[in-house]
């Protein structure tokens, strides 16, 4: 179950969305997200699934894998449907069962959010499946540039999430490990109710902190050994270049964003189209 | 190439007001004198302070006393530390606590970009560290899903592609399986052979050092032996004191000659012990 979050992980392949500039899916995620938030009716979330096939289409990763994503936080979604499938006033109550009722306003805006919440996921799984965490921070790193004269220490920052991200994978895999070595000696992370479960998190979490502690005191050493002194002098093997296919991904994205704001807007004119 | 006057080292561990409560030395003055393009080993059992060693060639640690030279630039020179570690690379035991890129290549791309080589070089000296160590068919792989032994080649390339002089391997084989290690002694033989790079081996597996041009045995920080491997290894009573064992066939000719067979002393390989038994039955 662990294993299944996707966030974070590289998914290789030859496509279109691979090769754009990282500030471009930088971007894009960004408007992405904001869009999600401002798109208003049933319209208005077409848009935003037929924009977010054509890139799923376009980035060649299998569906299969960005869905993996989604397991993680099935949690949270379950959750917030179901709040605000009970809890919120509308005109029509569709259903009652005690102190419990769905109205129409409650149901809609439960699908709503469910749908936002996946969207969310898929998006910024797609930037992070089909960038390198290199190529990201470097993207980062660019964006972020202009925070440099206000002493922000951009570079670090990127680089501390480059080392992040490739690190997931691997502490992953020793909390499987971990977990599997606590199970064979008796542990039990499976019954009991939260609190025990809560405790039982102990013996997992110390020893993967420890590792963890040890693997980022290997690192330094490995990195300063490779001459690693700061973002001061430093070259790029991958230097970034805006090419055609990044402005005319500009222009996709802006068009899109545009149509949506134009949507949102139509549905708060049109009460019709509030469904 | 790497010179040594009387090195020490001490591990200070110190208490929670930050002063030494105890010390341990891991290195006892040693001295020595490593010439360039050689192939050369530093043995010795857990503990024996090899890796100490290993990590004042890069300038990781600094001595307490004594003096080390790379290339006659001293460790303890501040301002030459970014030459020093450029010119003696340095391989680790972990193959994933060094790889810093989520690409083979990009990784192997790190070291020169921290050096500030001109983006096209980075892309010509990537390709040629790659191919020189056998992974240029990796280079778009992640290394998460390489071998251990892999891995290993991948880090020795990235430190290749800063154009060392030097490479120091601080036990680069203890992690991995019996073909893994193979192929990373071979990958390190190779270099020094085709590319005049002067590698410093640091391990206990008897078998990696047979083919070595000069061997230094550590023991408890200290240097007790040092000479050809042949040297080294006739001495067998002398590394089992040192809790170090010999190759096979090194100790079966040893155990034939203490039971009166005349063999040579110092046979390092099979064949060599095949050899010498067959003329020693045409003899008879």
């Amino acid at each position: 179950m662990i294993r299944d979050i996707t966030l974070g992980q590289y998914y290789p392949a030859k496509s279109t969305i691979h090769k754009l500039d990282p500030r471009v899916k930088l971007v894009t995620t960004i408007v992405f997200i904001i869009s999600l938030f401002v798109a208003k009716g049933v319209v208005g979330y077409a848009i935003a699934s037929l924009f977010l096939a054509m890139v799923i289409r376009m980035s060649r990763v299998p569906f299969s894998y960005m869905t993996k994503g989604l397991k993680a936080i099935i949690m949270i979604l379950m959750l917030t449907v179901l709040f605000n499938l009970f809890l919120i006033d509308g005109d029509f109550v569709l259903w009652r069962f005690g102190f419990l009722r769905i109205t129409d306003k409650g149901l809609k805006t439960a699908v709503f959010m469910a749908v936002r919440l996946i969207y969310l996921i898929l998006g910024s799984s797609i930037m992070t499946l089909t960038t390198t965490p290199n190529d990201l921070t470097d993207g980062l790193e660019k964006l972020l540039g202009p925070l440099k004269k206000l002493h922000v220490p951009v570079h670090e920052i990127a680089m501390m999430m480059s080392i992040a991200l490739r690190f997931i994978p691997i502490l992953l895999e020793e909390t499987d490990k971990i977990m599997k070595a606590q199970i064979a000696r008796g542990a039990d992370f499976e019954t009991g109710n939260l609190l025990q479960k809560a405790k039982a998190m102990v013996p997992l979490l110390v020893p993967l902190f420890i590792s963890a502690f040890r693997r980022a005191n290997d690192l330094a050493m490995a990195m300063e050994a490779r001459c690693y002194h700061g973002g001061d002098g430093r070259t790029k093997m991958k230097p970034l270049h805006y090419e055609s296919r990044d402005r005319i991904a500009y222009a996709v994205v802006w068009g899109y964003f545009l149509l949506m704001a134009a949507a949102g807007w139509a549905a708060s004119f049109y009460a019709v189209m509030w469904l | 190439m790497v010179r040594t006057e009387e090195l020490t080292f001490d591990y200070e561990r110190l208490d929670e007001e930050g002063k030494v409560e105890s010390k341990k030395r891991a290195v006892d003055h040693v001295s020595l004198h490593i010439r360039p393009g050689k192939f050369i080993a530093i043995l010795g059992h857990n503990g024996s302070g090899k890796s100490t060693l290993a990590k004042h060639i890069n300038a990781i640690l600094t001595p307490t006393e004594g003096t080390l030279w790379v290339d006659g630039m001293d460790t303890k020179d501040e301002q030459k530390l970014w030459d020093i570690r450029q010119d003696a690379g340095m391989v680790f035991q972990n193959p994933d606590n060094q790889i810093i890129g989520t690409v083979v290549e990009e990784d192997v791309g790190f070291g020169p970009e921290n050096l500030g080589v001109p983006t096209d070089e980075i892309w010509t000296r990537v390709e040629e560290s790659l191919s020189a160590v056998g992974m240029l068919k990796y280079r778009h792989h992640s290394p998460n899903k390489l071998s251990g032994g892999q891995k290993q080649r991948v880090a020795i390339a990235g430190v290749m592609a800063m154009h060392p002089r030097c490479i120091v391997l601080d036990e680069p084989t203890a992690m991995l399986d019996p073909n893994g290690r193979k192929s990373v002694i071979r990958t390190a033989q190779k270099l020094n052979r085709e590319e005049g790079i002067t590698i410093i081996l640091i391990t206990h597996y008897m078998e990696e050092v047979v083919e070595a041009d000069h061997v230094f045995v550590m023991d408890d920080g200290r240097l007790v032996m040092q000479g050809s491997p042949r040297e080294v290894f006739s001495q067998v009573e002398a590394l089992k004191r040192l809790r170090l064992d010999v190759p096979q066939a090194t100790l079966l000719a040893f155990e034939l000659q203490k039971r009166g067979l005349p063999l040579p002393d110092g046979i390092l390989s099979n064949e060599e012990l095949v050899d010498e038994l067959c003329q020693l039955k045409s003899k008879m």
